[in-house]
């Protein structure tokens, strides 16, 4: 367990620029001379801005122009509500004439969806909405402004800035990072020279919303105009402090800037503000300033663009979604001095190359480099590791390199995380420095994806194994539930049987008794039936007599005969038909029925009396008043 | 100018992409073990100036024989045979086993021990990097165990031998063991008093096996001081290219450090227990073969542990183990079985001394909350 140093222990040793250190590190050639020594350049407006709707670290916001809209310089394009999404910007003014996935400014080069303006050189601007006295101002009325402006984190991760700004913890260290320690880049140094003051007002801006006991602004001593000018800046505000950082790569990573000013370390599982500090980026605060200040959202940032590959190397003003090869033509790229064409968007150490010369600027585009043949070496061939441990010395945070390399390669990724894979910041140093030129980086981020992959389909797996699970054990439950039931009842039953034998006559006499009464009562039932079949009869007789179309010959006797009977039910049946026929022209299927019902209920009821052959005349009879009924119904 | 646009953009589309660091040091393994092998010089040619041209015989026929070995292990592998031969590890390889022959040892010692080590201890492990043993150290302790007296024939200081031998009579009595004038080893051995000259360390042991005391002991012919002749002072030029080594950080300062300062600790312990018989610390350190193991054979980086803290335990171990080997032990130096049980200690000890990572055990307590 180590402990860290307290507010005053760190206020004291800054006082006497005595600073702490970070394990590791290496020292290559800076190379920042080749762009620094002129001031920035405005670059012409490109004729095509291809804009990426996500160029930050979390959620895309959602399209609010469409192909054919005309945009002005400053006019979102797209728009959330979701505290992760950041809006982008028209970087001038055009034609909007194509929306579609594009390759985008990303180590994997995957399609992003863009949105193509064709400039008309105008430049129009939208209107901006200044806020001047933001003193005056609640602090979320600034957030939401510096949401709206679409900034995030300038220095390479891109972090939404709004979201980072709205934290509510006490802070003791705010630091404004403009170390920039990767060779080449000099993009943060440019504008430390030349916009001192407005980065002073933005960090005021961020002092404000944070209120931190100390700002602290670190640039690295081979910055030294740079340094003298922010001093200049911010000498009025009593708690800044700048301070001159030892160069060492990786000193301007967060985490390692943090430890070499204040001893602490960022948890592995947490964010600098567990530890007092927030950490923004020189350009972060030149973009805040700009958006509260002047009301102008992110359009354009400095871009160093440099390599011997190029005539003339220099930082420029580049509007974001200005494509790369625009960029690299206005710094006089030869193709000749390279043996391939190779681009790489960031530093050496940590940036990629690109897949493509459309590629755009996003905001978080620092550097371009291009290469001569010669400048970077090529790596050859990976060689077996010899165990030799430099890249052990130079890892900034303190890992084995060798072997995460090694678990990472034979794909042993519990013992690669039990060497804490995901605590590798993928600064490079170890490959830099590994004389069997290994591509240790590119292994990491490997074997991070894997596992990632894999903890995604484990996860999968483990929700349908517990919804298997479930599943069966509810099955289980069920068939045991029933089985207890039918236990249960089998033990009733013998309980039952089990019990003393007079109980048991007694129910064998009660059983007997019953069956005994049951008999009886089925000889009442029946001879009650015989007599109703006999009022029946004389009911159905009562009928026909009201019909007008009755035949005199039924009434003669109540004696039930065959022949009559069956002249009855004929009869009747005709009688029926005759009555549908009268009745209306819209019959429903409803009366239909009834009428049936009702035939029915007569041939039920002299059922019991009547022979076969009588039923199946009445049968007969019934279904063709059915038929005839249908008939009706589907004619109407 | 959109024409060339497109084209531009066409021949970025073909650029092969890489990973990065796109940025590398320019100084691979081969250039590592060549700084190894120019470290060892100083040693070498003091070591030639006081025993004779033995030495230099010894470490051209090693590496030859280290190359062919390689090579051929490779081809029946089927490996890339020039991609490994060129980072110059077997070549260091069959060095450092020579420079711990005795300089006269007969060819097929050195030419069996370099096969030994290349092709069972490195590349039936797997080839560079994978081997759990110090090559070199492996072969040695087999020859010491299968041919004890060819490996334990050392030569008297230059200064102390009845007669010296060229270079001519150097070659001739490495391959057929007999000079141009029919002297054979033996005789070459005699020092000029007429006995049989052994190293300070052999000596002393010898010598307290006759009931005398260690002052006894060394206050004989060979010593000067408390050191051997010479021994000394080849011991001090592997001492500068070892130095050398770590200012150019080939090696770390944790192996050589306390591997010594394991050595000393435990003879300074023995020498108080009784001064008699337990020569002190600086007796250890200037003879045999202390230094060397320190800088050049214990810190070969596929072998040894590779965390720093790690790396303190194995050398203090080695160095411990040294002393007790030779004091209580009966081969002559014990450098060699140090260092291989110490290598098989290596997972252990590197799975036990991992660094803390950043942000891990940390403790969060002096954040004031307001």
């Amino acid at each position: 367990m180590s402990v860290f140093a307290d507010f005053d222990t760190i206020m004291e040793r800054l006082a006497s620029q005595r600073l702490w250190d970070f394990p590791g590190g290496v020292r290559p050639e800076g190379q920042k001379a080749l762009s620094n020594k002129h001031a920035i350049e405005t670059m012409p407006i490109p004729q095509k801005l291809f804009i990426p709707l996500k160029q930050h670290i979390g959620v895309d916001a959602d399209l609010v122009v469409k192909v054919g809209d005309y945009v002005k310089r400053g006019q979102a394009l797209t728009e959330s509500h979701n505290p992760f999404a950041l809006p982008v910007h028209a970087s001038s003014s055009g034609t909007i004439i194509e929306i579609a996935p594009k390759a985008s400014s990303h180590p994997s080069g995957i399609e992003e969806l863009t949105v193509v303006i064709e400039t008309d050189g105008k430049d129009d601007t939208v209107q901006y909405h200044p806020i001047s006295d933001y003193l005056n101002q609640p602090h979320s009325a600034l957030i939401e402004a510096i949401c709206k402006a679409g900034i995030s984190g300038m220095g390479g991760a891109g972090f939404p800035t709004h979201v980072k700004s709205s934290n509510v913890k006490p802070i003791e260290f705010l630091i404004i990072n403009g170390v920039e320690c990767e060779p080449y880049i000099s993009a943060d140094d440019r504008l430390m020279r030349e916009h001192a003051w407005q980065i002073r007002q933005g960090i005021d801006i961020l002092a404000h919303l944070l209120s931190p006991k100390q700002v602290l602004i670190a640039v690295e001593d081979n910055k030294p105009e740079a340094l003298k000018t922010i001093s200049i800046a911010c000498q009025q505000q009593t708690n800044y402090q700048v301070i001159s950082i030892p160069t060492k790569y990786p000193a301007g990573g967060e985490k390692q800037l943090i430890q070499v000013l204040t001893s602490r370390e960022v948890p592995s599982d947490g964010l600098p503000i567990d530890v007092g500090c927030l950490m923004y980026n020189v350009g972060t605060c030149y973009a805040i300033s700009d958006a509260i200040i002047e009301g102008k959202p992110l359009t354009e940032r400095v871009v160093t663009v440099t390599g011997k590959a190029l005539s003339q190397p220099k930082n420029i003003w580049a509007r974001i979604g200005t494509p790369v090869a625009d960029c690299i033509s206005a710094a006089g790229y030869d193709r000749d001095r390279q043996v391939n064409p190779n681009i790489i968007m960031g530093g050496p150490m940590m940036g990629f190359t690109l897949r493509s010369g459309q590629c755009p600027i996003i905001k978080t585009t620092n550097c371009l480099l291009a290469p001569a043949a010669k400048e970077l070496p090529t790596i050859e061939q990976e060689k077996p590791c010899i165990r030799c441990s430099a890249c052990a010395d130079a890892c900034p945070v303190s890992l084995l390199p060798q072997q995460l390399f090694w678990y990472s390669k034979s794909k042993d990724y519990d013992v690669a995380e039990e060497y804490n894979l995901f605590d590798c910041i993928e600064c490079g140093a170890c490959a830099y420095v590994c004389p069997s030129e290994i591509p240790l980086v590119h292994y990491y981020r490997m074997a991070k994806a894997d596992i990632r992959q894999q903890q995604l389909d484990k996860e999968k797996s483990e929700k349908a194994r517990i919804r298997f699970e479930s599943r069966k054990a509810r099955l289980l439950a069920e068939k045991k539930a029933r089985e207890e039931k039918h236990r249960q009842a089998a033990a009733a039953r013998k309980n039952a049987m089990k019990s003393d034998g007079s109980n048991a006559k007694d129910k064998i006499a009660a059983a007997l008794a019953r069956a005994k009464a049951k008999k009886a009562q089925q000889a009442t039932i029946d001879k009650s039936a015989n007599d109703k079949s006999g009022n029946d009869q004389l009911a159905s007789n009562q009928s026909v007599t009201n019909n007008p179309e009755q035949t005199p010959a039924n009434t003669k006797e109540n004696t039930p005969d065959k022949n009559e009977k069956i002249a009855a039910a004929i009869a009747r049946a005709k009688a029926k038909k005759a009555q549908q026929k009268m009745s209306s022209d819209i019959p429903l299927e409803k009366s239909a029925e009834s009428n049936e019902q009702v035939t029915d209920n007569n041939n039920n009821q002299s059922g019991n009396a009547l022979s076969k052959k009588e039923k199946i005349a009445a049968a007969v009879a019934r279904a063709k008043a059915k038929k005839a009924a249908q008939q009706k119904n589907n004619d109407s | 100018m959109p024409k060339q646009k497109r084209q531009l953009n066409k021949k970025i589309m073909t650029a092969k992409s890489s990973s990065s660091p796109h940025h590398h040091i320019q100084r691979g393994t081969g250039a590592v073990m060549r700084i190894v092998m120019f470290a060892c010089i100083p040693g070498i040619a003091l070591q030639t100036f006081f025993f004779g041209y033995g030495i230099l015989i010894q470490v051209l026929l090693a590496m030859a024989t280290a190359v062919i070995a390689e090579a051929t292990i490779l081809e029946l592998r089927k490996k890339p045979v020039e991609h490994a031969l060129k980072d110059c590890s077997a070549l260091v390889a069959g060095l450092l086993l020579a420079i711990c022959l005795p300089p006269l040892a007969p060819w097929w010692i050195v030419v069996i021990g370099t096969c030994f080590a290349v092709v069972i201890v490195k590349q039936l492990y797997g080839g560079l990097g994978y081997n759990l043993f110090n090559p070199a150290m492996a072969a040695y302790v087999m020859l010491l165990i299968s041919f004890p007296v060819q490996m334990t024939s050392w030569l008297p200081p230059a200064v102390l031998a009845e007669q010296t031998i060229g270079l001519k009579d150097t070659v001739y009595i490495i391959l057929t063991g007999y000079t141009s004038n029919g002297y054979n080893l033996d005789q070459l051995r005699v020092a000029a008093d007429g006995l049989t000259m052994a190293t300070p360390l052999d000596h002393v042991k010898t010598a307290l096996t006759q009931n005398l005391t260690v002052e006894e002991a060394i206050n004989s012919e060979i010593f000067r001081g408390s050191s051997g002749i010479g021994w000394s002072l080849v011991a001090l030029g592997y001492l500068i290219g070892g130095l050398a080594l770590l200012k150019l950080k080939i090696i770390n300062w944790h192996i050589p450090l306390s591997m010594i300062m394991g050595a000393v600790l435990c003879a300074s312990l023995l020498y108080l227990i009784d001064n008699s018989i337990y020569p002190g610390p600086w007796f250890h350190i200037v003879n045999g073969s202390l230094i060397v193991g320190a800088f050049f054979i214990a810190t070969d980086p596929v072998s040894a542990s590779t965390t720093n803290n790690g790396r303190l335990i194995f050398g203090f171990a080695i160095g411990m183990w040294t002393i007790i080997i030779r004091t209580f032990g009966n081969y002559p130096d014990a450098i060699a079985f140090s260092v291989i049980l110490m290598n098989m200690a290596v997972p252990l000890i590197d799975y036990y001394t991992r660094p803390r990572t950043y942000g891990h055990k940390v403790k969060a307590k002096s954040i004031s909350k307001e």
